[in-house]
This record gives structure tokens, C-alpha cells and sequence, in this order.
């Protein structure tokens, strides 16, 4: 067993290596702002009917264009849900959407988080999942890129005020890139088996004797780009280990490299545009030596099995079954477990919930690392290039030199910004599970006893404010109180880091470049990576070890110990 | 946050609010019709006429009737049949409006509970091999709806199904192993078999 997952751990890093480049390729152009000559009649005349004039944006102005356009996507996507049961494709007659569920999912979705407390195939009128929520898929996704985009030209620009035109970037990132993907991959899901009909759910008599209700919808369009722009937001409520979400293995496959394929393009892009591939290639490695031996891990915790369950007759050579699917096993599902958490992907193919302990708290700290690990597309390498920031003022420290990052020097004003980015998120998150485990309406929502319960509202919190989106789902989250408690946690989790990360921008672009002597330290070896990979490393691992031990790591004491 | 932040490199001025909330409004309704409204009906366009069957769900029919679909698994449940994985959908069983898991966690005295009974429940139905009982017989999906088990468990069944269709067990045997798909990179270990289709050839045989 442990042979077929690394083989299929193999395949998957050399697919997704192999497509890097290519990737990188086509973000490029867009990230600098420089499309080829060929696309200039088409792309004027696109911005044209847009009403957009591309002039250039100071980092404030960027960060407000971002947040009024988020604010605005929020409110248009809670009045679908409210009003989807006087809209049109909607032949099972869904009402409103509950206000506070709205209200959740509607941050949710603008948030890129796509955490899910109502059931997708009971809850929400076809409409609302093609025009409000995959409109959101895209929109966060583009969000995401566009901010990455900001901080890449903040380290590539000289003395220079502009970091490029929010509305600009999001419509070509939408129209030139995610669009074409999803197209692409949305049809290949639907020749392995993926529904897309506009029609009502089936209803049949099975062989096996029972009355079948099944529910149906257009899912093969929301499922590209739910993963394409690591979304996760499931069509229905098992999201992608629902056999018409994600039918094959082959469509399993594509959908972890799909997951994967814009974050890491874009570190490659940032290395086109900082002039040296090397630069991008750094960061991907760190994203992939963090990513690998996690993925390891979960394998290895996952097929160790259940000792309880081995205790009554079950087979224990096989793995943990509960919560998992036959066609993915134990390698398919480890692997996507991985790569949803390591990216803020959140889309599930096993249910987190009943995941061993410890194979529960890798993917759980890969989402408290801050989602820098490939992560959200832009997010995750504007969370990573934070990350390589303090790695150089770490270094610089040690060895008492003014620290630079790509020629430029970094300053206090820059530090004090990399704090607020890597400090909001554990705030929230350690907050939020400290408040919900002393007050009722937190406790109220626990489905399992002890410390996997704990384990739960961690999880909960640590997947909101870092926008993946996945959960322990036996929480009762489509409360009054989780609703509004982890709709905060999102949106300041995905905003409060959006705009100091763009006041790093602007801050960095205003600065001369300085030339690269024999005393700048290299970013693009393996001193560098291992010093990037330990900065992520030892922050994740300060922060959030008391709560772990609490946890997973109780929860596998108890377990073996008996 | 712009106050604390004042004095700093800033060097384009904050822009009325109207050349923001304009674009944005017109960005965010032009791309509603273009990705909420061109993108999924050209896909619905596009599926129904390369893959009709599968954009419809890939259903499955016997004499005329639907009786099921390929992806999907019901819960089968008479000693003459091969029964599908425990399923933890909302209010019943293989309910194809309400997939999900159990999420019982790994220690929970539930998930202990549940596994303890449905290993009575295989145990009175009919004969059983001896040895461990296959854990993915006994433990619920993740979707609810699987449509697959482990070769193994299939294979755990072919003494009970054997005997209620009064088979030759070691020709059943045979008959689930050819109806087997290998995993990628797997071995036997890891094959599975789709129960739909298994019962579906016995019923026609």
C-alpha cells in the first residue's frame, strides 16, 4: 500500500512540476502587466466594454478597489440566496436561504474560503450555485491572483508608485485565465462521468428495491473552477467524495493537480519577473519539501488503521476506512488530504472528521501554517513571500547586515507589515477556539466527545481564518453563533492580511533596487530554502503546539494507549 | 489602519469614492452574466451534445426501467445480494438528495458501536469466511453513496450469497474476481468491485 501511494505521489509531483513552467508562462505576461502584441486589439477592446481604463494604482487605492469590490460581491451573493426562490433555474423549489447562513455563506465565498454549513443539494436553487456561488469561485480566485500580482510588482518595480489596476488584473486574470481552464476541465469531468443538465433531480427505483431521489444539477462547471481557483466549495454536501463530483480516480488526479496548477505557475511566474527562474524555483521547493513529508504523514497515520475497531474483528491491515471511498483508498484520499489542506482548497474526497488522530492534525497544521504550503491561488505566494521576508530579516539578524529580499533592503516599516500578515491569523483562530470551547452555543455544536471534540472547533476556526474552507464537519456549524463567529473569522482573516500585504507592496515598489555584490545573501539555494522552509516551520510549530497537544495529539494518546 | 499607516511612502492620492464604486459595480455585473450565466450554459451546451448519457448522470437501464446509476450505490441488503458499504446519508440510507459521512472520529464509543453491529448484522445474514472482517464492509463512506467495495469484501460475501442462490461458491468466487477493476499502481489488495454491476449480472444470469 505504502508502494502504490508513493508511485502515485511520484506521478502527481512530476505532473505538477512539468506544468510549472508552462504555467508560469502564461501568468507571467499578466503579472507584469505586458501582455504580447498579438492580444492587444482583443484585450483593448475587451477592457472597452468593460468600461475599465487600465491607469496605474498606488497601493492604497489598490487595497480599497479590493475591498469595495469584495464588499459589493458579498452583498450581491446574499441577496441571490435570499431571493432564489422567485429566481429562475430552480425546478426543486428551493426557498430564501436562513439570513445567518447566508450571511456566512455569502464571506464564505467572496473570502475564497468556501466553508459550507448548509448541504449544497437540499439548500441552494440551481441558480444561486451557477450565478452567486461560481461567480465568487471565480471572483476570489482573481481577487487572490490580483493581490499576488500587486506584490510581485512591488519587488520587481523601481521608485515607482504603481502597482498596476485591480480592475484590470481581475478581468483578464477571469477572462484570459481561468475562464479557458475551466472550460477545458469542466469537460473532461463530464466525459468521466460528471453531471451537467439544468434539469430537475432523478427519481427511479433502484435494483436493490428502494425509492432513489438523486440530485443532479450543473456540477461539472462549478467543479473546474472550484478546484482550479482552490475554492472547495462542494455542489453537494460530500463535495468531491461524492461519486458525481469526482466519479474516477483520473478525475481525482486532475483535480489535486488542478488544485495545485496556479499556485504553482505562479511561483514560477514571480521568477520570470524577478529576472531569475532560480527565485521562483526556490519557493517551490519549499513548498514541496513541507508538502511531501506531510503527505507521508497522513499516509502513514491513515493506514495504520483504527486499534478500536481491530479489537472487534475488523481488518486493521487495510487502513481507516470510516469516511473514505473505495476508489481512492488510502493513497487517492491521503494525497488529496494533503493537498486540499496544503493548498486553501477545502474541497474534501474523505470526511476529515474521522480521519485518525494524527492524520486529522497534519492537514489541520498545514491550514494553521497559513496556507503558504502551494496554498490559495495568490494567497498562497503572497503568504509565502511574506514568509521569505522574515526569512531574510532572520538571516540578517544572525549575521548583522541590513537584510534584502531581490535588491531590496527591508525595513522597518516592512517588518512591522510581515508581523500583522503572519500574526492576524492565529489571533483569530486561537481566539475563536478559546471563546468557543467556554461558551454554550460553541460547546452546543460538538458531534464527538473528548478531545476530538476540541479538535473540532480547531479545526473549524483554523480553516476560517486561514479561508480553506475543509472541516471536522460533525460540527454543528449552521448556528447563530458559528455562523456570525467564523463569518469574522473569515473575512478579516482574508482582508486584515490583504491590506498590509498590499502596504508591503507599495512600500517595496517606492524603493530603489540595489545590485546584487559578493555580501547580499542568495535567495534561490539550499541555504535559502532551508531557511524559508524553517521560518514556516517554527512559527506554525510555536503557535499552535499547546493547542495540538490538547487535541490530536491527546486524542492519539488515547487511542494507542489502551 | 490607513491613519496608523499615514507618512509613509504613499504617493498616489485616495480617489473618490465614485471611481471605485462604479467600476466595481460594472465589473462584478459583467462578470455575473459572463461566468454565472455564458460559462455554466455553454458547458451544459457543450456536455449534452459530446456526452449526453454522462451529463445526464450515466443511468442504468434494465428492460426500459432505470434501475440505477453506474456511479452510484444503493443499499442492498438481502442474503442473495452483495451489499455495499454502511451508509450515513441524511434520514436513510444511500439518499442521493443528502450524500455525506458519518463524522464520528476515530475514538468516538459510537463509531465502536455502530461497527459492533454490523458485524452482527453480517454474521446472521449467512455463512461468513473466518478471518478479519474486511474494514471497509463496516465502516460508512465518505459520500454515502459509494457505489464500490474492496475485492475483498466482496469476496468476505460470496459464502452468504453463495448459499441463498444456491451457487457453487468457488464459481462466485471467480465470477467477482473477473468483475474486479485494479486500482492504479495496486494489487489485489487494493481491487475493487462496483456492487451495482456484480448484483446487476447475477440478476441476469
Amino acid at each position: 500500500m505504502m508502494l502504490q501511494f508513493y508511485s502515485l505521489l511520484a506521478l502527481f509531483m512530476l505532473l505538477l512540476t512539468l506544468s510549472a513552467r508552462p504555467m508560469g508562462a502564461w501568468l507571467a505576461p499578466l503579472a507584469a502587466g505586458q501582455l504580447p502584441a498579438r492580444w492587444q486589439t482583443f484585450d483593448s477592446a475587451l477592457l472597452r466594454v468593460a468600461g475599465i481604463r487600465d491607469t496605474g494604482m498606488g497601493w492604497r487605492q489598490y487595497a480599497l478597489a479590493v475591498l469595495v469590490f469584495n464588499l459589493l460581491g458579498a452583498l450581491l451573493l446574499y441577496a441571490l440566496q435570499r431571493l432564489q426562490g422567485v429566481l429562475p433555474f430552480n425546478p426543486q423549489g428551493m426557498g430564501a436561504v436562513e439570513a445567518g447562513s447566508a450571511f456566512n455563506t455569502a464571506i464564505s465565498f467572496v473570502t475564497n474560503t468556501n466553508w459550507q454549513g448548509y448541504a449544497g443539494e437540499s439548500t441552494m436553487s440551481y441558480f444561486t450555485q451557477m450565478a452567486g456561488l461560481a461567480v465568487q469561485n471565480f471572483l476570489s480566485a482573481a481577487t487572490g491572483i490580483a493581490v499576488a500580482f500587486a506584490l510581485m510588482r512591488g519587488f520587481t518595480r523601481r521608485e515607482s508608485a504603481d502597482l498596476g489596476n485591480f480592475w484590470a488584473d481581475v478581468l483578464r486574470v477571469s477572462v484570459y485565465l481561468l475562464l479557458p481552464l475551466s472550460l477545458l476541465l469542466a469537460l473532461v469531468f463530464v466525459q468521466q462521468g460528471v453531471p451537467q443538465t439544468l434539469a430537475a433531480y432523478s427519481d427511479y427505483t433502484a435494483l436493490a428495491g428502494h425509492a432513489q431521489t438523486l440530485a443532479l444539477g450543473p456540477v461539472a462547471s462549478q467543479e473546474a473552477i472550484k478546484l482550479l481557483g482552490t475554492n472547495g466549495g462542494g455542489f453537494f454536501n460530500a463535495n468531491s467524495a461524492h461519486p458525481f463530483e469526482n466519479p474516477t480516480e483520473l478525475t481525482n488526479l486532475l483535480q489535486m493537480l488542478a488544485i495545485f496548477l496556479i499556485p504553482a505557475g505562479l511561483t514560477h511566474a514571480f521568477g520570470r519577473l524577478a529576472g531569475d527562474r532560480r527565485q521562483g524555483w526556490a519557493l517551490y521547493a519549499a513548498m514541496s519539501v513541507i508538502f511531501i513529508a506531510c503527505a507521508i504523514g497522513v499516509m502513514a497515520a491513515e493506514s495504520q488503521g483504527n486499534p478500536l475497531l481491530a479489537a472487534l474483528g475488523v481488518d486493521g491491515s487495510s487502513g481507516n476506512w470510516e469516511g473514505k471511498e473505495v476508489r481512492f483508498g488510502m493513497a487517492a484520499s491521503s494525497l488529496f488530504i494533503t493537498v486540499t489542506t496544503a493548498a486553501s482548497c477545502g474541497a474534501v474526497n474523505a470526511m476529515h472528521d474521522s480521519l485518525t488522530a494524527l492524520g486529522g492534525m497534519l492537514p489541520m497544521w498545514l491550514m494553521q501554517l497559513g496556507e503558504v504550503v502551494f496554498g490559495g491561488v495568490g494567497s498562497g505566494l503572497y503568504g509565502m513571500l511574506v514568509f521569505a521576508v522574515l526569512a531574510v530579516f532572520v538571516a540578517g539578524l544572525m549575521v548583522g547586515r541590513t537584510p534584502e529580499y531581490l535588491g531590496k533592503k527591508i525595513e522597518a516599516f516592512d517588518m512591522k507589515m510581515v508581523a500583522l500578515v503572519i500574526l492576524t491569523t492565529p489571533a483569530l483562530v486561537l481566539a475563536g477556539s478559546a471563546a468557543s470551547v467556554l461558551l454554550a452555543p460553541g460547546l452546543a455544536g460538538l458531534a464527538n466527545p473528548g478531545a476530538h471534540g476540541f479538535s473540532e472547533v480547531l479545526y473549524a476556526f483554523s480553516s476560517a481564518a486561514n479561508n480553506n474552507g475543509s472541516a471536522f464537519a460533525g460540527l454543528s456549524a449552521n448556528t447563530a453563533y458559528y455562523n456570525a463567529l467564523l463569518g469574522i473569522a473569515m473575512w478579516l482573516g482574508r482582508f486584515a492580511v490583504i491590506v498590509p500585504v498590499l502596504a508591503l507592496a507599495g512600500s517595496l515598489a517606492a524603493k530603489k533596487t540595489l545590485a546584487t555584490t559578493n555580501g547580499s545573501m542568495p535567495t534561490h539555494g539550499g541555504l535559502f530554502i532551508g531557511l524559508l522552509v524553517g521560518s514556516v516551520l517554527l512559527v506554525g510549530a510555536l503557535t499552535y503546539l499547546p493547542a495540538l497537544a490538547l487535541g490530536p495529539v491527546a486524542e492519539h494518546l488515547m487511542i494507542w494507549a489502551r | 489602519m490607513q491613519h496608523a499607516l499615514s507618512g509613509t511612502a504613499t504617493p498616489t492620492a485616495t480617489p473618490a469614492a465614485s471611481a471605485l464604486w462604479w467600476p466595481a459595480t460594472r465589473l462584478l455585473l459583467g462578470l455575473t452574466l459572463l461566468l454565472g450565466l455564458g460559462y455554466p450554459l455553454a458547458v451544459t451546451g457543450l456536455a449534452q451534445w459530446l456526452f449526453p448519457a454522462q451529463a445526464q448522470g450515466s443511468l442504468l437501464q434494465q428492460q426500459g426501467r432505470t434501475v440505477g446509476l453506474a456511479l452510484v450505490g444503493q443499499a442492498f441488503s438481502k442474503p442473495g445480494e452483495f451489499w455495499g458499504r454502511p451508509s450515513a446519508t441524511a434520514s436513510t440510507p444511500y439518499n442521493g438528495a443528502g450524500s455525506g459521512g458519518s463524522n464520528l472520529g476515530p475514538a468516538n464509543p459510537a463509531l465502536a458501536k455502530a461497527v459492533a453491529e454490523r458485524i452482527a448484522a453480517l454474521k446472521a445474514a449467512g455463512p461468513l469466511p473466518a478471518g478479519p472482517v474486511p474494514a471497509d464492509l463496516v465502516t460508512a463512506s465518505a459520500s454515502g453513496l459509494d457505489p464500490h467495495i474492496s475485492l475483498a469484501a466482496a469476496l468476505y460475501q460470496v459464502p452468504r450469497v453463495a448459499a441463498a442462490r444456491q451457487l457453487d461458491a468457488a464459481k462466485l468466487a471467480q465470477r467477482v474476481r473477473q468483475q474486479a477493476e485494479q486500482a492504479w499502481f495496486g494489487s489485489d489488495a487494493t481491487a475493487r468491485v462496483n456492487v451495482l454491476q456484480l448484483n446487476l449480472a447475477l440478476a441476469r444470469s
